[in-house]
């Protein structure tokens, strides 16, 4: 067997073709940098990127579909599995939205607890975002850093709800169960290792002049650009629009809080890291005096015929038991109508539209995720610059493929 | 939250031109008005515009049942970031023409939303520069959150 020579190219003509003409990279969607399935179709001359798709769905799993044939209080746990990395915040997005149309009324200890995992989840979200960040772009230590913060808060959370990726803890009228004996002193406990582990961050990061020049100028999304295209959470505060729905459309009574948004100018990669470097200690300050507001009282709302009831009242009372029974096996009718509503989850604003018929199932549920739409901003973001640096600019985005295609 | 801002603005584009509003509901605080689809980019231009929802939140459609006539509706969730006040526009569809102009020259955000709109109910919006699939495959047989698509598809399931 024998090959004509004279066919096959030199290995220079090769590479002058290529550094001359524009060649499509497929991206994904089993990188390792894409968080996910995302598949990013990259035209690319040389190493500048010319023109960016992304190809998104390879993880939807119809879950909007499934919201329609299962009882309202079944559909918490859909929601888990969206934004797998903020469960929590997901939980309290569909549950305010059904408890709007139900008009209930939600007690001051359960608001409490509901802002305080909130906040902790928001402090272990960002905790996955800046390992996997840091680990895209070349640093691998602080991952292993970041993820024993985390693994404390997950602890916290499956010490409440029995789950630590999948609590659907916050429950339609209140929450699952109350907090543990003890609950308070770990919580406290993690607290006061925190800041040390946040000063830790910063110097294993923030001060490293590699990681400086590969976030500085990089990625760049103008203020009225970010507006338009939707962007939203610290993809938008670090384009230097001060917007934060705790503090402009305050719920769960997040007007009560001391806390400060932070804002940066810049609108790169750098400034949306730095964005969510001063948001940990903004939400560790909310837990800190979300724990100091912890009285005992009620953590259901006053419905019995919404809120499943404890199991000491079933075994005691009749009408428990009867109640008990009726909610699970037929559910509650909810009032005919539609709402959104809209929460400012880790990743930017989490919206539920939910339209209810007056049955125990909902008409439609739409959830609005901010990955989603934060991530259709990335071709913008990302044309003009390297490929070594679209995987920056995915890791600013924090991005979770699992809300993504739902 | 206080909608007395919002009924002030829908009195305003009243005001503007009649045929743009055909009806304002106000319920649990917030406020929908339904305008006919002709208009729908021209409310919403002036909505950005004028009363500062510079903020497209979301698109999403709904599907009230294959009997029902009009059988389609499009929300467009508005917000703004200066008065962080939220409205919600809706657009009422037939079966049998599931049109409606695009938004997507006055806000970006429309573009993936009215991508899945389309893909999940079959809600074409006139003048999208690239209406394609976004969440289902491109050879997908139907629009999977239509009340008559079956929760498990025409097909039986098969990983291979």
């Amino acid at each position: 067997m024998s090959i004509a020579v004279e066919n096959i190219p030199s290995k220079f003509e090769v590479l002058d073709q290529a550094l001359e003409s524009q060649m499509t990279l497929s991206m994904g969607p089993q990188h390792p940098s894409t968080h996910g399935v995302l598949r990013l179709e990259l035209q690319l001359d040389g190493e500048l990127v010319i023109k960016t798709v992304p190809d998104i769905g390879y993880l939807h799993t119809g879950m909007e579909k499934l919201f329609e044939y299962k009882k309202y209080q079944q559909g918490i746990v859909i929601t888990d599995r969206m934004d797998y990395l903020n469960p929590l915040g997901n939980n309290l997005a569909y549950v305010m939205a059904a408890e709007k149309l139900l008009d209930l009324e939600i007690p001051e200890r359960a608001q409490v607890i509901r802002v305080m995992f909130c906040e902790l989840q928001r402090i272990a979200s960002h905790m996955v975002w800046l390992g996997t960040h840091a680990l895209d772009i070349g640093a691998m230590s602080p991952f292993f850093y970041a993820f024993r913060q985390r693994e404390k808060i997950l602890n916290l959370i499956e010490a409440a709800s029995g789950g630590r990726m999948t609590p659907s803890y916050f429950r339609i009228g209140g929450l699952m169960m109350d907090l543990p004996a003890g609950f308070e002193r770990r919580c406290k406990q993690f607290l006061e290792d925190f800041p040390a582990a946040l000063d830790q961050f910063e110097t294993l990061v923030t001060g490293n002049t590699i990681w400086q020049s590969r976030t500085k100028g990089i990625g760049v999304i103008t203020a009225e650009e970010a507006i338009d295209w939707g962007l939203t959470g610290p993809c938008l505060r670090g384009s230097g629009v001060s917007l934060d729905l705790r503090r402009d459309n305050p719920y769960s009574g997040y007007e009560t809080y001391d806390f400060e948004v932070p804002v940066e100018p810049d609108g790169d990669v750098w400034a949306r890291f730095r964005v969510r470097m001063r948001e940990l200690y903004e939400s560790y300050k909310i837990v800190r005096q979300a724990l100091e507001r912890l009285k005992p009282g009620p953590i259901k709302a006053d419905a019995p015929k919404i809120v499943l009831p404890d199991r000491d009242d079933m075994r005691k009372h009749m009408d428990s038991l009867i109640h008990h029974f009726l909610i699970v096996a037929e559910g509650f009718n909810v009032p005919e109508g539609e709402v959104y509503h809209a929460i400012e989850a880790s990743k930017g604003e989490l919206g539920v539209y939910m339209k209810s018929n007056g049955g125990p199932k909902p008409d439609r549920v739409h959830f609005r995720g901010p990955s989603f739409v934060n991530l259709a901003a990335l071709p913008v973001m990302s044309e003009g610059e390297m490929v070594a640096d679209v995987v920056a600019i995915i890791g600013s985005l924090d991005i979770v493929l699992g809300e993504i295609d739902r | 939250m206080n909608t007395g801002k919002l009924h002030e603005f829908v009195e305003k584009l009243k005001a503007e031109n009649a045929v743009w509003v055909a009806d304002v509901k106000d319920a649990r605080g917030e406020v929908t008005v339904t305008v006919p689809r002709e208009s729908i980019a021209q409310v919403c231009r002036v909505l950005k515009t004028e009363y500062a929802f510079d903020m497209l939140a979301d698109v999403c459609g709904a599907d009230r049942g294959p009997e029902e006539e009009p059988r389609f509706e499009v929300n467009y969730h508005l917000f703004s970031t200066v008065h962080h006040s939220r409205l919600r526009l809706k657009v009422l569809l037939s079966e049998d023409e599931p049109n409606v102009p695009t938004v997507v020259t006055i806000w970006k955000a429309a573009d993936w939303h009215e991508r899945e709109t389309y893909d999940m109910f079959g809600v074409i919006f006139d003048g999208h520069p690239d209406l394609r699939r976004i969440l289902l495959p491109s050879d997908f047989d139907g629009h999977a959150l239509r009340k008559d698509y079956p929760l498990r598809g025409y097909e039986p399931y098969s990983l291979t």
